[in-house]
């Protein structure tokens, strides 16, 4: 049944939708209003053909029947795996009553009226707030189209709205049996005045938000016909791929190009400020040329830069005092007159994304437009982007969204857009730029490198009295969202740090803004957390070692005054099991925290064989993550998310070295395969608390998670990520 | 010089260097998007096809290396009775996230159930492992795998 619906959308993107969807972005941006929907949706059938004729109904931005009774719903956040693409609708449709079957999924265009993340302010797939972002507005959005729908039934039976209701897309009279299709109403509902007030459905009415659904995108991406970016094709589309400066802030200072004009399928070189491409008729050939290229870099200021240098800035800041993200009581009072006082230093390096589809971005350029074909997290920024490269207006430039072939935060950037926009500028006709493995890792924008400081001071009886942490390294907020960054301070950087579950008397959290020169830094799945929850669920495991205790049982015991926190800890303990007999070597590490509004608790169980190889065997995480709207996609989003922590934990650095970036492609960026990857065991509390964010929280969890483990194992404490050979010594 | 392949069954003449890998044959030349570029290297298994039946990591494969032996890709992996039965595991289990190294292991998948229809957790392990997934969907790729095997009773026509 649904076989085809995602295919439909993605396929139809590259052609007839581009011109209905440019008609839409000019009147959102004139008068905020979707009137190029009311060209009709391209379904290609004579049924289509009719809706001009008869307008569909479209009671909001992300509703649309039309009169063949096709319903499609515009999605305003991005599908880059997390599995949006079938839980937002499951919203819409839960109050829309109508069956997942019965929906076809469209990407929204670019435009911030309409589609911006209200958790963000921004039209933007991130943070995980999808479904946080959307759980009120896009059920109302259901619920006001059905509302409508009733009330259009209603008033051609000429019956009381109030005895009808709204069934698997039919509307019922119910004392007379009558029926008719939404189809059938659609013209009618779209007369109706648009309800201001509309009720939602009870939590105990549904029969969608909560079930675990099927994905919608699953038939498409197991036979080849899924579409990404990467695999736009516009008629006549040249194939080009690129060497930036690789030292970060360089620029070309000369390029030999006669070789590789002379590689057969070469059409044309062109050269930027700081960047050489070729493009050709195909990448084997765009790659070829790139490789029979002489260029010749001018390094620039920071030819010598190397990672100790940042991480020597870093620590020196650490010495000075920051922003003060969080202060209760005195810590520092408190920590003179503990019984005995612990300190650390933590360190985590910078990050690649290294999503699977490598950077692309398919540009056509003409003298009085600019057309798109990428697959972004941030739309509405790939627009403002192109415009500002080419120089056109904003209404001249259409954007094609795609679906993505791995996000975790490179796609809420643009920076892969605006190269391709200057590259195409110089192309006569559409140009894929597709970014090699290696210029993807080299020129990604790195997870920033953290460094901080800890101390806390232990009463008799070993309970922390003071807990103190500085901190320093790059925010992504400060320039991705400057209105975010606020006396030295911001939400992201900070999350994991401060607000911890624990009860604690004395707190003192300080960060220190240290921007590396020239290394771009973004967001990376788990972003704050993924430095913060390392180094406090850390920190709190030496505590408990200092003061003799067990892990879980310290921990529980700071856990009064959380108790979903509390719950979620001992749940996860009790399923793994946790203080049963292991073989030697093989230890137990315990995690918990409250991020991205959701709680949650990790054991890891890793063995360190004695060659100081790190395996983990087994994960076990429960989580609360308030209502759950699809509880398969829960599962899928931790057993993603431990993947990726334990893939960093273990193997991810990006390194400096001549101002160079060291690693290049998977066999020195390495991530877990196959044969090292655990069990993974997931429990989901019940809960009817507003839903919490899934696409990060695993991520954060497990690393300390495993790193404690590590320590259970053979008493080495990682203080530095990644784990690496760390262990050889023990 | 025109290179004489056969994919999917369908003979193809490309116009090409004898040194062009059938990655980009594939994408580039004749539009056949489902076959993934990760790395280039043969490091991430995202652009695995089958020449004639065996597993091949077609970012490193040159063109003139397929000459004379039949290429399979993921858009017709479903033809062959193991593909069927993984493509249909994958569904019934929603293995995919991203989705966009699912092709390449989807090829690796069938391919080891070609050539072992019951396979053991080292035997995927040994598959498997050359297939990189960033989303992490290693456990229900396992899983999905085992399930295919279940209803596998002969490789015989894989590919």
């Amino acid at each position: 049944m649904t076989s085809n619906r995602i295919i439909d959308v993605v396929e139809s993107d590259g052609v007839d939708l581009s011109r209905r969807r440019f008609l839409s972005v000019s009147a959102a941006v004139g008068g905020g209003l979707l009137i190029g929907f009311t060209t009709g949706p391209s379904i290609g059938t004579a049924d289509a053909a009719q809706n001009v004729a008869s307008p569909p109904f479209t009671p909001n931005a992300f509703v649309r029947i039309g009169a063949d009774g096709q319903i499609v719903l515009t999605m305003p956040y991005v599908e880059m795996g997390q599995g949006t693409y079938t839980s937002i609708p499951m919203l819409i449709a839960e109050e829309l009553e109508v069956s997942l079957s019965q929906v076809r999924v469209e990407h929204a265009p670019p435009d911030e009226k309409l589609y911006a993340n209200p958790l963000l302010g921004v039209q933007a797939t991130g943070n995980s707030n999808a479904v946080r972002g959307a759980w009120q507005p896009l059920r109302q959005a259901g619920a006001t189209a059905r509302t409508m729908l009733v009330s259009a039934a209603a008033k051609r039976w000429n019956v009381d709205p109030a005895s009808c209701r709204a069934l698997s897309g039919v509307v019922i009279h119910a004392p007379t049996g009558r029926k008719l299709k939404y189809g059938d109403l659609a013209a009618d509902a779209a007369r109706m005045p648009v309800p201001a007030n509309v009720a939602l459905k009870r939590p105990e009415d549904f029969k969608l938000i909560g079930t675990p659904a099927k994905r919608l995108d699953t038939p498409s991406k197991v036979n080849g016909t899924a579409i990404y970016g990467i695999d736009a094709r516009p008629p006549g589309v040249k194939i080009a791929t690129l060497a930036q400066s690789p030292v970060f802030g360089g620029r070309v200072k000369s390029v030999d190009d006669a070789k590789a004009k002379a590689v057969k399928g070469v059409r044309q070189i062109v050269r930027l400020d700081d960047a050489v491409a070729v493009v050709a008729d195909h990448m084997g050939a765009a790659k070829k040329g790139l490789a029979a290229l002489v260029i010749e870099w001018d390094d620039g200021p920071h030819a010598n830069l190397d990672t100790r240098q940042i991480v020597a800035e870093l620590e020196k800041a650490t010495l000075k005092s920051g922003a003060v993200a969080q202060n209760i009581g005195d810590a520092d009072k408190a920590l003179a007159g503990a019984a005995t006082k612990v300190e650390a230093i933590y360190q985590v390096p910078f990050l690649a994304h290294a999503t699977m589809e490598p950077m692309n971005c398919t540009v056509h350029v003409r003298k009085d437009g600019c057309e798109i074909w990428v697959g972004n997290q941030a739309l509405a920024r790939v627009q403002a982007t192109a415009a500002k490269t080419t120089g056109l207006a904003l209404d001249k430039v259409v954007v094609h969204n795609h679906l993505i072939g791995g996000g975790f935060g490179r796609r809420l950037e643009i920076d892969g857009v605006t190269r391709a926009v200057q590259i195409a500028m110089q192309v006569e006709g559409p140009v894929k730029v597709v970014w090699t493995r290696e210029e993807d890792i080299q020129h990604d924008m790195y997870r920033p490198c953290f460094f901080d400081r800890l101390s806390a001071g232990l009463d008799g009886n070993g309970m922390p009295v003071a807990w103190n942490n500085r901190f320093a390294g790059s925010s992504i907020i400060a320039r991705w969202l400057p209105p975010g960054f606020n006396n030295g301070l911001d939400p992201d950087t900070t999350e994991g740090a401060i607000d911890l579950v624990y009860a604690l008397p004395n707190v003192h959290v300080e960060y220190v803004r240290v921007e590396p020169p020239d290394i771009p830094t973004a967001f990376w799945r788990s972003v704050g957390p993924s430095h913060n929850v390392f180094v406090t669920e850390s920190f709190i495991d030496e505590l408990a070692v200092a003061a003799k205790q067990d892990p879980v049982a310290y921990r529980r015991a700071l856990l009064d005054k959380s108790p979903r926190a509390k719950a979620v800890l001992e749940l996860a303990a009790e399923k793994a099991g946790w203080g049963r007999p292991l073989p030697e070597r093989v230890g137990r590490g315990v995690s918990v925290q409250f991020v991205f509004a959701t709680y949650l608790a990790q054991v890891a169980e890793v063995e360190v064989a004695k060659n100081g190889a790190v395996r983990v065997r087994r994960v076990v995480c429960a989580v609360d993550c308030g209502t759950v709207v699809n509880p398969d996609t829960v599962r899928a989003q931790i057993q993603s998310a431990v993947i990726f922590g334990i893939t960093a934990a273990l193997h991810g650095e990006i390194t400096l070295k001549g101002g160079r970036v060291e690693q290049s492609n998977f066999h020195d960026y390495q991530m877990l395969r196959m044969s090292e990857t655990p069990a993974i065991e997931v429990y989901i509390v019940n809960s009817s608390e507003p839903p919490g964010g899934m696409g990060e929280a695993g991520t954060s969890a497990i690393t300390p998670a495993v790193t404690n483990a590590i320590h259970a194992a053979t008493g080495m404490r990682v203080r530095k990520l990644p784990v690496a050979n760390q262990a050889k010594q023990v | 010089m025109a290179v004489n392949i056969n994919v999917n069954g369908v003979p193809r003449s490309v116009d090409v260097d004898d040194d062009t890998p059938v990655l980009w044959v594939l994408r580039d030349v004749l539009g056949m998007t489902g076959t993934k570029f990760g790395c280039g290297l043969a490091l991430c298994g995202a652009c695995t096809i089958h020449l004639d039946g065996k597993p091949a990591r077609s970012c490193v494969t040159p063109i003139a290396a397929a000459a004379g032996k039949r290429i399979t890709t993921i858009e017709a992996i479903g033809a062959t009775a193991a593909g069927k039965k993984i493509q249909q595991a994958w569904i019934e289990l929603d293995v995919p996230q991203c989705g966009y190294c699912q092709s390449g292991q989807i090829m690796a998948a069938a391919a080891l159930l070609t050539a072992k229809p019951k396979p053991s957790d080292a035997d995927i392990d040994a598959a498997m492992s050359g297939n990189v997934c960033r989303c992490g969907t290693y456990v229900r790729i396992r899983e999905g795998i085992k399930r295919a095997a279940q209803g596998v009773t002969s490789g015989k026509k894989g590919a």
